[in-house]
């Protein structure tokens, strides 16, 4: 009897443990929250439940008693045979443990959340938030030796980002994987939240809408709501990709392009410089990828904004007195640096007058800084990324030496003003590394033979004769040779790619991705088998540690390792975002 | 109908085929000798603040057309749809939405099923040049220059 009792009493334990488990509380447990920021609350049951029967509790007292805000239960979800319970744009005041239980019926949840809150008075009156998109540690040494050369083992000069102060390792893991990409991990930046990959700005559910997923705020929200501080965005892809996109908006799915358009407008950032007019055009408008007739060009203007759309445009826009400044320079995504100011190829045949990210850095540093409470700028070098996936090193590591000069923008503008806070960091990595070097006056024809390995490689021939920073010429003789640690079936060259980006596969009828043939013929190309499943099209982003670099006040909160989502605590500590600061 | 039971259709096939030959002579005789339009001929600006049709892509509507590129994969095997192209594509079309696609495609209808065609060869598309927007219904794909009654061969 007293066996029989005993095994009853742990086969329910056993179930009951199940079925917890089964319960998602969004945020998720041991979320940071910034005190008084407003957050949507979601509860997922694992079924089916009655009203009556829930209890949401934190710290033991009554969720909505807490909380404040909208609350609907919700009997059977969308896409689900379940129940939940979402709470509304709450917020909690006061810093602290949280403890929040969800109960119905059997199903219990319990999860902690650590609310925090900041300095009372900022550290720092601006902050410049420098992004290289898949910044990889391969990518630096590679700018490095690539734009000064080395002599003896020793660096021949140093980046602008060698002299940061202060670092730290991020991990840039997502809530679903240890996998990552630019929506979960710059929105772990931007919100001090962690999300799922493709996510930004938001806690992904289980309902298939991407734009009913919970909350959380976002850093120009915050600036928004506590403070008079202007706003800058400036990158190289279109403003609707995962990273601009992250300073300022809420989906599941980072591909909701127009509708993040539509965020951004409604945050109305200062300065918006880059590319993506295409999401900006009504649908009518050939070059349009709106599906309906909302002309934001227009839009803007009527709010004030200079627009520019050239690299001459965006210069006399520096003189505008309305405060606000539209630079938009691409319809999709701008060119590499390679092929923006060098080979004059990829789409710049289209585009011949695309700034470079180090003006529209200046540019936007000049406006922003006419605002006397401070800015917060938001600086994305994002064909370092864009070329990284197609294993084009070339171009990935002359897009980080433009970003380094943008850095260097950065870092003169706070010389002269030392309450600025500078952080350079990557939002993920990139499976590369750098093994030597490929030297043509190696003989015979053998390309793979001729890559240097070891005491072989010997030092590259790079020059740069008219100092502007960048090699004088990509293809020398003895060059870096970069390689991917993963990637579809390609061929490799071991040569820069003159004639326009490199496209390593193209897709079958299967789906699948296959060796893009168009390489086969170049002498000494090599079949490279790939190693990741046949549906990836190109090289994908490593779940290594990003390298992030600060300068300035605050920038001490910077130091080991680091989750994501802390790095946004650092910064809202040095803005005090704690503390209402506007009128 | 899945992309391996599509109906080949070459020149070359055609002429071993006579059910092939009857469909398709009357079809090239009804048409005039088509005009050739290149990717680069199909736009006579092109801006940041959108695109204007060049004179020549006008003049060309509703008239017939071949023009040379490379296949992307189709959105749905049983589509009888696919996108022509510039350069072979890489991104993986209609993985997200439409919204990765490069400005200057053209979308092909076909006047039959044919079998898909290797990213990596060059085709020719023959057929009617629709101008203007238009939303397929079945897929919600929004297209602006299009190649109707099509059909096309490796070059």
């Amino acid at each position: 009897m007293r066996g029989l009792l005993a095994l009853l009493t742990a086969t329910t334990c056993l179930a009951t443990a199940t079925v917890a488990s089964a319960t998602t509380i969004y945020p998720l447990d041991r979320a940071t929250i910034l005190s008084g920021s407003p957050f949507d609350m979601k509860v997922e049951f694992d079924g089916v439940v009655a009203e009556g029967d829930v209890t949401v509790t934190i710290n033991g007292k009554p969720a909505k008693d807490v909380l404040g805000g909208e609350i609907a239960f919700i009997e059977k979800e969308a896409d689900a045979d379940a129940s939940a319970i979402r709470f509304k744009g709450v917020t909690i005041a006061k810093a602290g443990s949280y403890e929040i239980v969800a109960k119905a019926g059997d199903e219990t949840k319990t999860v902690t959340w650590d609310v925090y809150g900041t300095a009372e008075t900022p550290k720092a009156k601006n902050v410049i938030f420098l992004v290289g998109d898949g910044l990889s540690v391969a990518h630096r040494t590679a700018a490095r030796i690539m734009s000064h050369g080395m002599t003896e083992g020793k660096a021949n000069g140093r980046l602008a980002m060698d002299d940061l102060d202060r670092m730290a390792f991020i991990g840039t893991s997502s809530t679903e994987a240890i996998a990552t990409d630019s929506a979960n991990t710059m929105s772990a930046y931007m919100t001090g939240h962690k999300t799922a990959v493709n996510a930004i700005g938001v806690y992904a559910d289980r309902t298939k809408d991407s734009m009913d997923d919970p909350k959380v705020e976002t850093m120009a929200e915050a600036l928004r709501r506590q403070t008079n501080k202007a706003i800058g965005i400036v990158t190289t892809s279109e403003l609707q990709d995962a990273t601009p996109a992250a300073v300022a908006s809420h989906t599941r799915k980072r591909g909701d392009k127009a509708e993040i358009n539509q965020m951004m407008f409604d945050v109305k950032p200062d300065v918006i410089l880059g590319g993506g007019s295409a999401y900006f055009l009504p649908q009518a408008t050939p070059g349009s990828k709106r599906k309906d007739d909302k002309d934001f060009v227009k839009m803007y203007q009527d709010a004030g904004y200079t627009l520019a759309t050239n690299k001459e445009e965006l210069e006399k826009a520096t003189g505008t007195n309305t405060g606000k400044i539209l630079g938009l320079f691409h319809t999709g995504n701008m060119d590499s640096t390679l092929d923006r100011e060098f080979l004059k190829k990829g789409t710049v045949g289209k585009f011949p007058n695309q700034p470079g990210l180090e003006e529209m850095t200046k540019v936007a540093i000049d406006q922003l800084s006419k605002n006397q409470d401070g800015f917060f700028l938001m600086v994305e070098g994002a064909n370092i990324d864009k070329m990284s996936h197609p294993l084009d090193w070339d171009r990935a590591v002359m897009d980080t030496i433009e970003f380094d000069k943008a850095i260097r923008v950065a870092m003169d503008f706070a010389k002269s003003n030392p309450d600025t806070m500078i952080v350079v960091t990557g939002d993920h990595t990139h499976g590369v590394s750098i093994i030597g070097t490929v030297d043509d006056e190696k003989e015979g024809t053998d390309m793979r033979e001729k890559v240097g390995t070891y005491a072989d490689a010997g030092f590259p021939n790079y020059t740069d004769e008219n100092g502007d920073g960048y090699p004088d010429k990509i293809d020398v003789s003895r060059r870096l040779f970069l390689a991917a640690n993963n990637g579809p079936d390609h061929y490799e060259t071991f040569r820069p790619k003159l004639d326009g980006p490199f496209v390593p596969a193209i897709q079958n009828e299967q789906k699948q991705y296959i060796a893009n043939e168009q390489y086969k013929d170049v002498p000494g190309a090599v079949l490279v088998q790939g190693n990741i499943p046949r549906d990836g099209d190109t090289g994908v982003h490593a779940v290594d540690d990003v390298v992030l670099q600060s300068n300035g006040p605050g920038s001490e909160g910077f130091k080991g390792y680091m989750e994501q989502s802390d790095v946004y605590r650092v910064l809202a500590d040095a803005f005090a975002l704690g503390t209402k600061q506007a009128k | 109908m899945d992309a391996s039971s599509f109906i080949r259709i070459s020149r070359r096939h055609a002429l071993g085929l006579i059910g092939g030959v009857a469909l398709m002579l009357p079809a090239r005789q009804a048409l005039a000798a088509p005009s050739s339009l290149t990717f680069d001929q199909m736009y006579g600006s092109v801006g940041v603040l959108g695109l204007t049709f060049s004179d020549k892509l006008n003049s060309l509507q509703d008239k017939p057309v071949s023009m040379q590129g490379f296949m992307a994969p189709p959105l749905k095997a049983e589509a009888n749809f696919f996108v022509l192209t510039e350069i072979p594509m890489a991104l993986c079309p209609f993985c997200s939405s439409d919204a990765d696609w490069p400005d200057n495609i053209v979308v092909v209808y076909l006047k039959e099923a044919q079998t898909f065609e290797q990213a990596n060869a060059t085709i020719e598309v023959t057929g009617k040049l629709e101008v203007g927007s238009w939303t397929d219904p079945d897929t919600g794909f929004v297209s602006l220059v299009r190649i109707v009654d099509a059909a096309f061969e490796t070059v």
